[in-house]
């Protein structure tokens, strides 16, 4: 084993500069030594810590300020004039005997179906056609190409195009259920009434799932094929290969998708946005289409901040044991 | 360690999530002549499309430019997108010279102070407020107050009928009460034909109509203090009334619950449905391929007697207004520009082509405003239109009633029963919104 001495323990070691760092020195700014051994990090993480600052911290601040403030059209255009209101918009929105508090907890209720359900299909979906793509087939680019398109194409284009075949009457939905299958005995309603939430787990679904293939099939890349072929000469069937080497390898790209797709679909606006409009039907009331309403709608900027701070906390808490549990299991499976 | 991390960085991005709610404070005053040579101009889409429309003005814009040597930016915004558009200038402060707006938001935008007011000295600078209309000039804000727009295109609801439709069902005449038109409805109704069309997912269209009827039944949405008063027994029967055309009566298909982007207009060019309360449709039927002469145009039914005012009052004062940002940098050419577009020769030309009646009373007597489908706008206008109660929490109340009678619609649609007590519930939970 050798010791490197490097020029800086040269240059505190001895009295003054080295020979070899002189011209080096000469050029750069000189770093006091007492931020360059403390401080360098701290530095070197500034610009960074700024923007933070600038893009989601003082934003958020703004917000939860907003939060505590009535404020309404008449004051949108000063809001730091708005009258405050200490508790109000958070008594008014938790108070689910009120309409205000039931709406917010039915729109929270179908948020977590919709998010449950459009993050496990999703990762179904995601995991067979990853796990179907490791087998080399004719085709496969091309097939590999089809799947992801959905993530490749802007989000408004794709949903209102589902706007349209979900249409009653002209849909090729119903053209589909109804004319060609006679699934149906009259054309059904997507966009208004009950069906509406299943037309939006839909588009859900197949907006989300191709970014879920894409991450487990980078995963699956890092499984050696040896722990499949060992199985296989013990004896092991597909099932078991599945359960036993490709899910327990997948562990912590599945921590991170998992977490990635419930932030993201929870949030989700664009999908019911656009395809119902600003008044969504009340079986597919969305959270954040429930929160624009109450702030850009009916103008109430406090109320939806404080919708907006509650939602935070809700996610924050989620995510916080999320991560507990997962990081308790890996430690688990570590040991 | 890497938890925390992880932890952190997700607290970040959640929270990044959903506090989207941002804010701008934004400078007050009366604007400034910081940029003499340009302007620019939200204008709404008031033609068969946004396309159609940068057609219509740009030449406008130019004349204007000759005249004046000041350059318009245009920019044609849809009504589904306007409100929110308004909304976000006016809290970033950063928003056009020009702009239209839908007359009905006049009192809202007016509580914003965002827009410049229209006082004694600025209606001078644009030649008077003796030019306009008086009804249009009450539906630019609130009572009491300097109005917060000038009007630009006056509108009322008509009834268009097709004509070989009617005569096929063996009807000679349009409908003059809401009785003759569900009897006539019911003759046409039949064999995938239906006799009425709605827009039961356009919440500014249900509110048009339920207003209207609303009015016919002695009520309105707003007490005199500017309260909601949603669940009084004329507004519920006046909202029963209108889906109850699904519902009970069964003369507009049930499609047309989820119609919201202008579709029964289609269906009407199309020859599947034989009538529809619209504002000025000509032109866009003509866009269509239909023929003047194929449609008719009658003024909207009441429940007896002939239209007038008070419970014969059978269309909303509809319009379009022009209002000025009170921060403009060119406070002067903005009122110019308003001046040239509620010219008389501008307003002559622009509404003919539009098919809307000018607010401007000496642009109104041009012949081409008593031409038949006109006349009836003109005289619903002149005698039997009320205006949406002026007041700030009119833009809540289109959406929280819209709603509501979206919802109906979904009901009836789906064939459930649509009764007074479901429709009072709806519009409780409506007004209670509202108190927020």
């Amino acid at each position: 084993m050798t010791t490197t001495v490097t020029p800086g323990r040269t240059d505190r070691a001895g009295s003054g500069e080295s020979v070899g760092t002189t011209d080096t020195r000469r050029r750069l700014p000189r770093i006091p030594d007492r931020i360059r051994h403390g401080g360098l990090p701290y530095l070197l993480l500034l610009p960074a810590i700024v923007l933070e600052m600038l893009v989601h911290l003082i934003p958020m601040v703004i917000g939860i300020t907003m939060s505590f403030r009535q404020l309404t059209q008449f004051y949108i255009r000063n809001w730091g004039e708005a009258p405050w209101a200490a508790f109000d918009n958070y008594r008014v929105a938790v108070d689910f005997d009120a309409p205000i508090g039931q709406a917010l907890l039915h729109s929270f209720y179908v948020t977590c179906l919709f998010t449950v359900l459009a993050v496990g299909l999703s990762w179904l979906f995601g995991v067979a056609a990853a796990i179907m793509m490791q087998e080399n087939f004719r085709g496969r680019g091309l097939l590999r190409a089809v799947f992801l398109t959905p993530y490749a194409l802007p989000v408004y284009a794709a949903v209102i195009t589902w706007a349209f075949m979900f249409q009653r009457d002209n849909g090729l939905i119903n053209h589909v259920l109804h004319d060609q299958l006679g699934l149906t005995d009259e054309p059904s309603f997507w966009l208004i009434g009950d069906n509406s939430f299943i037309a939006l787990v839909v588009v859900a679904v197949w907006k989300s799932w191709p970014f879920a293939f894409l991450i487990i099939m980078a995963g699956l890349q890092n499984i050696p094929r040896e722990l499949y072929e060992a199985a296989a000469i013990d004896g092991a069937g597909i099932w078991q290969q599945i359960r036993k080497i490709t899910l327990p390898s997948l562990r912590p790209v599945n921590q991170v998708l998992v977490l990635v797709l419930f932030l993201w679909t929870f949030n989700d606006f664009n999908t019911p946005y656009v395809l119902f409009g600003r008044a969504a039907p009340e079986a597919a009331d969305l959270i954040s289409i429930h929160i624009y309403q109450s702030s850009f709608v009916t103008w109430n900027f406090g109320s939806g901040s404080a919708m907006s701070v509650l939602l935070l906390l809700f996610l924050l808490l989620v995510t916080a044991v999320y991560l507990l549990l997962t990081s308790r299991g890996r430690k688990a499976a570590d040991a | 360690m890497r938890t925390r991390a992880a932890l952190a960085v997700t607290v970040v991005t959640a929270l990044a999530a959903v506090t989207g709610c941002g804010g701008g404070a934004s400078t007050d005053g009366g604007g400034s002549n910081e940029s003499p040579k340009t302007l620019t101009y939200w204008a709404s889409n008031q033609g068969p499309s946004v396309e159609a429309d940068k057609k219509i003005l740009t030449p406008e814009l130019k004349k204007f430019e000759e005249q004046t040597g000041i350059k318009v930016k245009l920019e044609v915004i849809p009504w589904s997108d306007l409100l929110n558009r308004i909304l976000a200038a006016t809290a970033s402060g950063q928003g056009p010279d020009v702009l239209n707006i839908g007359n009905t938001w006049s009192a809202s935008l007016q509580a914003t102070g965002a827009l410049l007011p229209w006082d004694q000295k600025n209606f001078d600078a644009i030649g008077g407020r003796d030019r306009f209309v008086t009804s249009a000039v009450a539906s630019a804000g609130a009572e009491g107050k300097d109005p917060a727009a000038v009007p630009l295109y006056s509108l009322a609801y008509a009834l268009y009928y097709n004509k070989k439709m009617f005569a096929d069902a063996g009807i000679s005449q349009p409908p003059a009460t809401w009785d003759q038109l569900v009897a006539d409805g019911k003759k046409i109704s039949k064999g995938g034909k239906w006799a009425l069309g709605a827009e039961g997912g356009n919440l500014a269209n249900n509110i048009h109509q339920v207003f209207v009827l609303g009015k016919q039944h002695g009520a309105d949405f707003f007490d005199s203090s500017g309260k909601p008063t949603f669940t009084s027994d004329g507004a519920v029967a006046a909202v029963k009334q209108y889906v109850d055309f699904m519902a009970k009566d069964k003369i507009v298909a049930p499609g047309n619950a989820e119609y919201a982007q202008n579709q029964s207009l289609q269906d009407f060019a199309r020859g599947k449905t034989a009538m529809v309360l619209w504002q000025a449709a000509a032109s866009t039927f003509a866009a269509q391929g239909m023929k003047p002469a194929d449609w008719g145009v009658a003024p909207v039914p009441v429940a007896a007697g002939a239209p007038g005012t008070g419970q014969n009052t059978n269309s909303m004062v509809a319009g379009i207004n022009m209002a000025v940002f009170k921060n403009t940098k060119n406070i002067d050419g903005a009122k110019k520009f308003v001046k040239f577009m509620t010219s008389d020769a501008e307003q002559k030309l622009l509404n003919k082509t539009y098919g809307s009646i000018p607010p401007v009373k000496a642009a109104q007597q041009d012949p081409a405003f008593s031409a038949p489908d006109l006349k009836v706008l003109r005289d619903t206008l002149a005698t039997s239109a009320a205006p949406l109660p002026q007041v700030p929490a009119e833009s809540q109340f289109e959406t929280a009633v819209g709603t509501a009678v979206k919802e109906l619609w979904a009901d009836a649609a789906a064939g459930r029963p649509v009764t007074t007590e479901s429709v009072k519930d709806r519009l409780a939970k409506a007004q209670q919104q509202m108190q927020q």
